[in-house]
Formats: C-alpha cells, structure tokens, sequence
C-alpha cells in the first residue's frame, strides 16, 4: 500500500479525476470559489457571534431582498454593456412597472397576476420607446459618455416625477395580503414575500437559460461583450438591441412589482433610491455580465441584510454604497469581470 | 375659470426676485464647482452634493454643537470640504469615467445617509437649528445701510452678500483658468496622455481640480444653510446635484459666465412655476418643477449641447 496522495507522483490521477472535478477545482481556485470563500466565512464569523437562527433569518430575508436587486440588475449590466449607456433612469423603469401593477390591479380592479404581467410588458414598451425616440438617434449622431448619461438623467426625472404628478407622492399598496407568513425550520417568511422570491427564482433561473441557451441570449451576450465584434459576425445589431430593451425593461418592471409586493408599500422615489443599489450589484458582478449581475444582486442583498446583526439596520442601504465604492477601488473589473476590460 | 391662468402678480413681486436670486447665486456656486471639473478639467462629478452637505453640516455642528464663532466655523467648514475632496479624488480619480461617477454619487450618498443617521451630530431628520446667529446680526446690519423702503425684504442682505461672492469666485475662476494652472487643466481634458507625457502629474492636478469644487460646494453648503437657516438631510439628495448639471449643460461646458446666467435662468423658470394656477396639489407642483428639469435636460444635450454660451468645440466629450 502507498501512502503517497501527491498527485504530481501519480500522472494518470488528473486526467481520471475528469474534466467537472478539474472545472470545479479550477473555479475554487477563480473569483467565484474565492467569493463563496468569503461568503460562507462571513457566514460562519456571524453564526458563532449571533446564533444560527439569527443569521439565517436575516439570510432569508437577504435573498428576498437580493431577488429584486438581482433582476434589476440584469437589465441594467446589459444595457450598459451593449449600448455604453449608464442608465440612470433604469431605477424608475422599476418605479413605473409598481405603478403600472397599482393601476391594474387597484384602480381597475384586476388580479394582481394580470397586473404583474401588464406592468412587465408596458415598462418593456417604455425601454423600446427610449430607445427608438432617445438612445438609436443619440447613438447615431456620435453622442458622448456625458451626453448620453445626462440625457438619462433627465429621462429618470422625467419618468419619477411624471408618476409623482399622476399619483401624488402618498404610499401606495398593491392588493396583496403582506400580513400572513409562514414558518420553515423556524425560520419565518411572509406568504407574499416567499412568492416574491419564488416568481424571482424561477424568472431568474429561465433568464439565465435563455441568455446561455438560446441564439438570441447568446447575441445578446455577444453585444454586451463586444458590439464591433459582433456585427463582424453577422449579427442583427439593431434587432438584439431592442430586444434588449424589451427583456431590461421588463425585468426592471417585473422587479418593480415584487420589490413593491414585497415591502408593502411604494412611493414615487423607490426606483431611484435602489438604483445604486443595482449599480452595485452590477459592478460587483462585471459590467456587462448578466450572470455577475445575478450573482452580485443577491450578494448585496444578503450583505445588506447579514449587517444589520452587526450595526444599525438605518445603515444597511449605506453598507450597499461602502461595498460598492470598496469593490470600485479594490477590484473596478468586478468579482468575475476580466481584467484586460478596464481601460 | 380658466385651469391656466398664470398669477402674473407675483412675479413682478420683489419677494419673489430675491428669493429666487439668493437660490440661483448659491447654486451658481455650486455649479462653478461643477464647471470647473467637468467643463474644464473633464473629471464627471456627481457627487458635488455631498460637498454642500459636508460644508453646511461641517458649519452647522462647529458653530451650534462645538460652541465655535461662526466667522471661523465658515473657513474650516471649507477645509474640511477640501480635505474630503482630497480622500475621495485619491481613489477614486484612477478610475474609469463612468466609475468614477458612479463612485461619487455613491460616495455623496453615504454622507447624506451619514446626515441622517448620526443623530447625535446632525440632528439626523430632525434637522440642525440654531447656526446663524451671527449671520443675522450682519443682516440686520446690512439692512439698515438700505434704503427705507427695502427694510422689510430680510433675505436683502443674503442676496447681496451671495452674489458679491458668486462674482468674485466667477472672476477667480476666470483668472486661474487663463493661468498656466488653467491650461494645463484644458490639456488634461483634451488628452491627458498629452499631457502626461509633457511631464505634467494628471493626477495632481485632476485632485486640485476636485478639491477646488469641493470649496466651492462647500461654500453654496454655507448659503444654502443660512437661507434655509435649517440643514435637514433631503436638501443634499442627489437631484440637486443633477440640477447643477443641467445649469452646466444650459449655461454650456467651458463658460463660468454661463453658469451664473443659467443659474438664474433655471431657478427663476422654476420659481415661477409656483404660481402657475393649477387645480393641483403642492407635491404635484413641485413634481411638475422636476418634469421640466428633466424635459429641458434631454432637450438641450440632444439640440443644443454647447447651450447657451458655451462653444461647440468645447463638447468635446471623449469616452
């Protein structure tokens, strides 16, 4: 019997070990491993300061925050990867699916499903409408970094405070009941809330299969990465773009609802006062990376949430800023981006 | 009744011109901080907000929490301004432009949440009362070199003083720019590889640039706060850095005269808006005011990028 494990002694070992056993070896060794590292150190730091029941409590309530963050995001990485347009109206495209939902389901009297799926098409036609009234034209003319991130700002007042003069800046519920709960392992959740994250999950999850396995995620990728390079292979530049907008636009308004679902209420400014919240999310992740931009949603949210153990929850969206200016200074690639992409 | 019938009275009010003068000289202030990053040194500045806030907090708690006079707490409300310039340019300037924007709204916002949760020193939602004192004593002063007939408009003597000031800085600002300083700054913005290889430290100066619009936040902190005579918390969110911009994108990039005209201009157009006699709600008023900031925004960097003053030439905005 040897004892020897020293696998550079044993030459076949690596090659039997397979090729997902070497994957998962090497991505241990990648950001992600080093992320999930940290993560669960994080996790266990606070598990023998504060309980298990504590941490995982405030974790649960991280994920449904991180759900909302992390469909915000998508959107938001992949306008900005594929056009260069920092968008700082993305924010109030999430502001106008809540208020299209309270239209719906409120004003008219509809069911709250219809009103979720209305709110996700119009915000979806309101992302295609900015891009063939404002950002094509811009585009065209040869329009700078500035230009451009100003006419977003002016396009994020008009759309915030277009709601606030239609419905006034009084909270505003949808027809959801936010009282129930229920309790798994202990660990309480509200009803809404679970399906908050259940609707979240499953639209993320199809999202993510989309952009890896259909042609057109894979042109959209494609754009986010490289436009040039894209259209040299033939891709229909224009088409994607909408495209594009269509699915931003309305993860943006689908994330809209739940956050509202969610926390019970809404108000003109929910939008804008969770826009760096997914600026974060997104530079966490790499912009232009639509699976970073998940990941680092649902990073910060969990985050955000683990911190309030720690320090008063009046600071949590703050600790979402310091991460953001910290990942900023530290890593400006993201956690997964490459660093060859920052000029 | 007709729904749009604009109360002209008001407007032809002297109450109505000063105010709007004192709010369009403190962000004309303001914006020459704005003017000087982003026009001149090509540095994209969103966090010019949290600048004011730190120079009117940084007053406000030297004066009422430490007992400070007010004529030494409005210096050192400007140095601790600079000296937050400096610890946020020193990171933050390596970055990319698009970063490096998003950093300092990012940066701008943790200090309006610091504001607002560190009760103890800023009165958090409460608000800060009780800095200006001093001040008024020189109002009352100023007031009585007046005429008699203006002894009733109290805001008078802001007025003066907060314009007197604005010149003055616009006529700095001018001085320097045309100093070696100021060209090696246009270089900067032009090509900073350029400038970089005639030996010229970008970084310093990009940082100098930074500081210097911190001052000047500071200072238009110092005026916004004894307007208001009343720091609270939302007068520091970010819209009002935005509104900045659009006086920079309406006075045109590259024109410090500009930014005084466009100050005016904007506040005076949305001042007015208060007495358009709309069956509406105030919050649906103050909604509208924004809607024509925004409006105005997108119109004039799509039509008319070099606004008012400034010259074509000088958009030249690289990536």
């Amino acid at each position: 019997m040897s004892g020897t494990a020293d696998p550079a002694l044993r030459p076949g070992r690596t090659a039997r070990r397979g090729w997902a056993a070497g994957r998962l070896a090497a991505a241990a060794r990648g950001p992600l491993g080093v992320t999930l590292g940290i993560v669960v150190a994080v996790g266990l730091a606070l598990t023998v300061a504060y309980g298990l029941h504590d941490v995982a409590q405030r974790g649960v309530n991280g994920l449904v925050t991180g759900t909302y963050f992390a469909l915000g995001a998508v959107g938001l990485t992949l306008v900005y990867g594929t056009l260069k347009l920092v968008n700082f109206a993305h924010g109030d495209l999430l502001t106008f699916g809540a208020y299209i939902a309270f239209l719906v389901n409120v004003t008219w009297g509809l069911p709250v499903v219809a009103a979720a799926l209305l709110a996700v098409v119009a915000t979806a036609l309101l992302g295609v409408l900015s891009e063939r009234a404002m950002w094509r034209p811009m585009r065209a003319r040869g329009a700078g970094l500035l230009q451009l991130m100003l006419m977003t700002l002016g396009l994020a007042f008009v759309i915030r405070y277009g709601i606030q003069l239609a419905w006034g800046t009084q909270p505003r519920r949808l027809d959801v009941d936010v009282t129930a709960s229920v309790s798994v392992l202990g660990l309480r959740i509200g009803r809404t809330e679970l399906i908050v994250v259940l609707v979240g999950m499953a639209t993320l999850v199809a999202v993510s299969a989309m952009l890896r396995a259909t042609s057109l995620g894979r042109q959209m990728r494609a754009l986010a990465d490289s436009m040039a390079l894209a259209e040299v292979t033939g891709i229909d530049s224009d088409r994607v773009v909408v495209a594009t907008w269509l699915f931003a636009a309305g993860l943006a308004g689908l994330a809209g609802v739940l956050y509202t679902a969610a926390i019970g209420s809404m108000t003109p400014n929910l939008g804008f006062f969770l826009l760096l919240s997914l600026f974060s999310a997104v530079i966490l992740g790499g912009i232009g990376n639509a699976y970073g931009a998940l990941a680092g949603g649902l990073l910060l949210g969990i985050a955000q949430e683990w911190s309030t153990l720690v320090i008063d929850p009046r600071w949590k969206v703050a600790v979402g800023f310091a991460i953001l200016v910290i990942v900023l200074i530290m890593r400006p690639q993201g956690l997964f981006g490459r660093k060859e992409r920052i000029a | 009744m007709i729904p749009l019938a604009v109360s002209l009275d008001a407007l032809s009010t002297a109450d109505f011109w000063i105010g709007v003068g004192v709010l369009a000289g403190t962000y004309a202030i303001f914006t020459l901080g704005l003017q000087l990053n982003v026009g001149f040194t090509g540095i994209i500045n969103f966090g010019q907000a949290g600048f004011m806030a730190i120079g009117a907090y940084a007053m406000g708690i030297l004066v009422v929490e430490a007992g400070w006079s007010m004529w030494l707490a409005l210096p050192a409300a400007i140095a601790i301004a600079m000296l937050a310039g400096v610890l946020i340019g020193l990171p933050s300037l390596r970055l990319r432009a698009d970063y490096f924007a998003i950093a300092t709204i990012a940066l701008a916002e943790i200090i309006r949440y610091t504001a607002q949760n560190a009760r103890g020193l800023t009165g958090g939602n409460q608000g800060l009362l009780g800095f200006d004192d001093q001040w008024l004593d020189v109002s009352d002063t100023i007031l009585g070199w007046l005429p008699e007939a203006w002894q009733g408009q109290f805001l008078l003597p802001l007025l003066i003083v907060v314009w007197l000031t604005a010149l003055v800085l616009t006529g700095l600002l001018i001085a320097l720019q045309r100093s070696p300083w100021g060209r090696v700054l246009r270089a900067i913005r032009e090509d900073q590889d350029a400038a970089r290889a005639l030996g010229k430290n970008v970084f310093a100066y990009k940082l100098q640039s930074i500081a210097l619009a911190a001052a000047l936040g500071a200072i238009a902190g110092w005026f916004l706060a004894l307007n208001l005579s009343f720091l609270h918390p939302t007068s520091f969110e970010p819209q009002f850095t935005f509104i900045g911009f659009t006086i920079l994108v309406l006075g045109g990039l590259g024109s410090y005269v500009g930014v005084m005209v466009a100050s005016l201009l904007l506040w005076a157009l949305l001042e007015a808006t208060r007495f358009i006699d709309l069956p509406l709600a105030a919050e649906k008023v103050a909604a509208l005011r924004f809607v024509i900031v925004g409006v105005a925004l997108i119109l004039l960097v799509a039509f008319r990028p070099q606004g008012l003053l400034g010259k074509r030439q000088e958009m030249v905005l690289h990536d």
